[in-house]
């Protein structure tokens, strides 16, 4: 029963992302552990965990089609879920530190010590454990996105509203965390990381399980989506997108479904951002910029609104070519992204997989238009 | 008759909009089984009194009771839906990226909790049902094509077709037949006069060709309030009705 529920949505495109997947997380591996590191095969720990990190935004992106793809929802305020589950994971991280900090306190997070703290604020209890953590990394975007979610669709907020509502959360929890009493290390945030469960989190091994993990979360996180979207609810929820009234009147309660997929949504942020802390080596406020979630939106236009698998490729290719450019012509990288939404927008409304879709339904024209007539003659 | 016995009982509904009285102390008894005709003038309040009924729209005053006892006028529009009211809209409103199929299984009688819909598969019934409706509305051909394909008619009759599936016990029909060609519009009387058999139906209509072929009571709104009731034939003969309605 749950083994079909989770199949029933996967079609050809999952089945090449999910194959895509699985070869990264064979060949990575070996490519970054079992090769010399003077072999052109030889991938290394920077680059593993620059792949990683594009997997994470690729999860972030996916989330974020689900609510603006599906549901019709713009969120421009995504990266804040993502970054409360970094947040999470990175309380955890430096409860690990112990006592090998700059200061020396087993007890106390350097950045504690040196504003003087004599105890744990008590939010931070049970971070030192790694199932808390866990759970929290969906727990609390989930409650913040159920909690904004039950008052903003309950009183019918919609469209531009909506989303320049979830740009000021974004703003506002940055403005929050900027602040060194909330607790959170202020505008250095957290960083120094030693260990996740007991590894060194600089060795190489350590650095390929985390791209593994990643890789993993991204597929269930593909098919949970999938199913999800495939599902009668996901019918639902494609209706609502189109025609949220009309949906009403025939007795869906729309904002219960939307709760539902913005919540799931915002745990899916929550668990890249978890996984893209310990890769990256630091969480701060800058994350929760508005610019990052709007940036996310760019993944999702380029990839493809409203195919899943599409905001998966858009992530990693303008994140791909974020790298490069930063490093080639890093004066030019917010034109080029700018340039690359405008044009996307003008040219290509469904983005690089609807341009394949396109593509491909202009070659083989003739033989689906006359499968069509065959099929129906047979109900 | 006795206010339980009544499907749809309005009293006195009242609604204002930056003062303008879009109803006026509308009274209206609508029995089990019934069909019935509203026509009036533009701006008569026809679509407000669809609005006030389904929940869209919150009356200033007045009572407003399904089947005698429950008061619509504090509940929400799916709520209202769910105890059986259901809607067709002026102009054809379907799920235009969903196939016919899915329109259709989206509007079947069904739970509408989100967890229920997560899991729902169709059953044996429910597509044998979905099936019927698609000979009724003659869109079998159409199934698997995206409702917004179709032809403006077959919008119509699809979202006729979409309340067929809720299966309501009212329905209010926003002019079935406006943009219909003569042939479209008789067949969408025969597809409203079997429904009329099994629910009761409230039809909101400015074609006075189509309210003669379906040959039931009619009520004359005129500024937000009832002018007349009775067949077509009598209200045609009433003077008021002629001054401000069927004279121009």
């Amino acid at each position: 029963m749950l083994t079909r529920f989770f199949l029933m949505g996967l079609d050809k495109k999952a089945g090449v992302l999910l194959t895509v997947l699985a070869v990264l997380a064979v060949a990575v591996p070996v490519m970054a552990l079992g090769t010399a590191p003077d072999s052109p095969w030889h991938l290394s720990t920077h680059t593993v965990a620059l792949l990683g990190k594009y997997l994470c935004f690729a999860l972030l992106a996916l989330s974020l089609d689900l609510v603006w793809g599906f549901v019709g929802i713009l969120s421009l305020g995504h990266a804040a879920f993502f970054t409360l589950g970094g947040y999470a994971m990175g309380m955890y991280l430096m409860r690990q530190i112990g006592s090998r900090g700059m200061y020396g306190n087993a007890d106390l997070p350097d950045f504690m010590v040196f504003l003087n703290w004599t105890e744990l604020p008590w939010y931070w209890h049970g971070f030192d454990q790694f199932w808390f953590a866990a759970i929290m990394v969906m727990l609390v975007p989930g409650l913040l996105a159920f909690a904004f979610g039950w008052f903003a669709f309950r009183s019918r907020v919609t469209g531009v509203y909506l989303s320049i509502i979830t740009q000021a959360l974004t703003f506002a929890l940055m403005l929050a965390f900027f602040r060194n009493d909330m607790g959170f290390g202020g505008n250095n945030g957290l960083t120094d990381f030693k260990e996740i469960l007991g590894f060194d989190i600089q060795a190489a091994s350590t650095r390929v399980g985390l791209f593994v993990a990643t890789v993993a979360a991204l597929a269930v996180g593909y098919i949970l989506a999938s199913a999800v979207v495939a599902s009668k609810l996901g019918k639902v929820l494609i209706a609502v997108r189109d025609a949220e009234s009309r949906v009403r009147f025939l007795g869906y309660e729309t904002d219960r479904y939307k709760l539902f997929a913005w919540t799931l949504s915002a745990c899916m942020a929550g668990v890249a951002g978890a996984l893209y802390v310990p890769q990256v080596g630091i969480i701060n406020p800058s994350e929760f910029s508005p610019a990052s979630s709007i940036e996310a939106v760019i993944w999702v236009a380029v990839g493809g609104r409203g195919t899943l698998a599409g905001p998966v490729l858009g992530a990693v290719l303008v994140n791909f070519g974020k790298s490069y450019f930063t490093a080639a012509l890093p004066e030019l990288w917010l034109f080029a992204l700018g340039g690359l939404f405008v044009l996307v927008t003008l040219f290509l409304p469904k983005g690089i997989l609807g341009l394949a879709a396109q593509l491909r339904d202009r070659l083989p024209a003739r033989a689906t238009v006359s499968a069509k007539p065959a099929d129906q003659k047979g109900v | 008759m006795s206010t339980e016995d009544t499907l749809l009982y309005l009293d006195g509904v009242s609604v204002s909009f930056d003062g303008f009285r879009a109803l006026n102390r509308l009274s209206l008894v609508i029995e089990p089984g019934e069909m019935r005709a509203i026509i009036g003038p533009n701006g008569a309040g026809k679509t407000t009194m669809m609005d006030v009924i389904t929940g869209k729209t919150r009356p200033d005053t007045g009572t407003i009771l399904f089947e005698g006892r429950t008061d619509l006028t504090s509940l929400r529009e799916p709520a209202i839906a769910n105890l059986g009211i259901g809607r067709k809209f002026q102009r054809p409103t379907v799920f235009e990226m969903h196939t016919v199929w899915d329109n259709l299984e989206l509007s079947l009688k069904a739970p509408r909790r989100p967890l229920k819909t997560l899991t729902y598969s169709a059953t044996r019934e429910d597509r044998a049902r979905i099936e019927e409706i698609l000979d009724i509305t003659r869109l079998s051909p159409r199934r698997d094509r995206p409702a917004g394909s179709l032809s403006h008619g077959e919008k119509q009759w699809l979202e006729i077709g979409m309340l067929l599936a809720q299966d309501p016990k009212l329905l209010l029909v926003d002019e079935p037949v406006a943009g219909m060609t003569d042939a479209e519009t008789e067949q969408t009387a025969h597809l409203l006069k079997d429904i009329a058999g099994k629910h009761s139906v409230i039809v909101v209509e400015h074609d006075m060709v189509f309210v003669r072929e379906l040959g039931v009571k009619v009520t004359v709104l005129h500024e937000g309030s009832v002018l007349a009731e009775g067949s077509l034939d009598t209200v045609s003969a009433n003077k008021q009705v002629i001054d401000v309605y069927l004279g121009r």
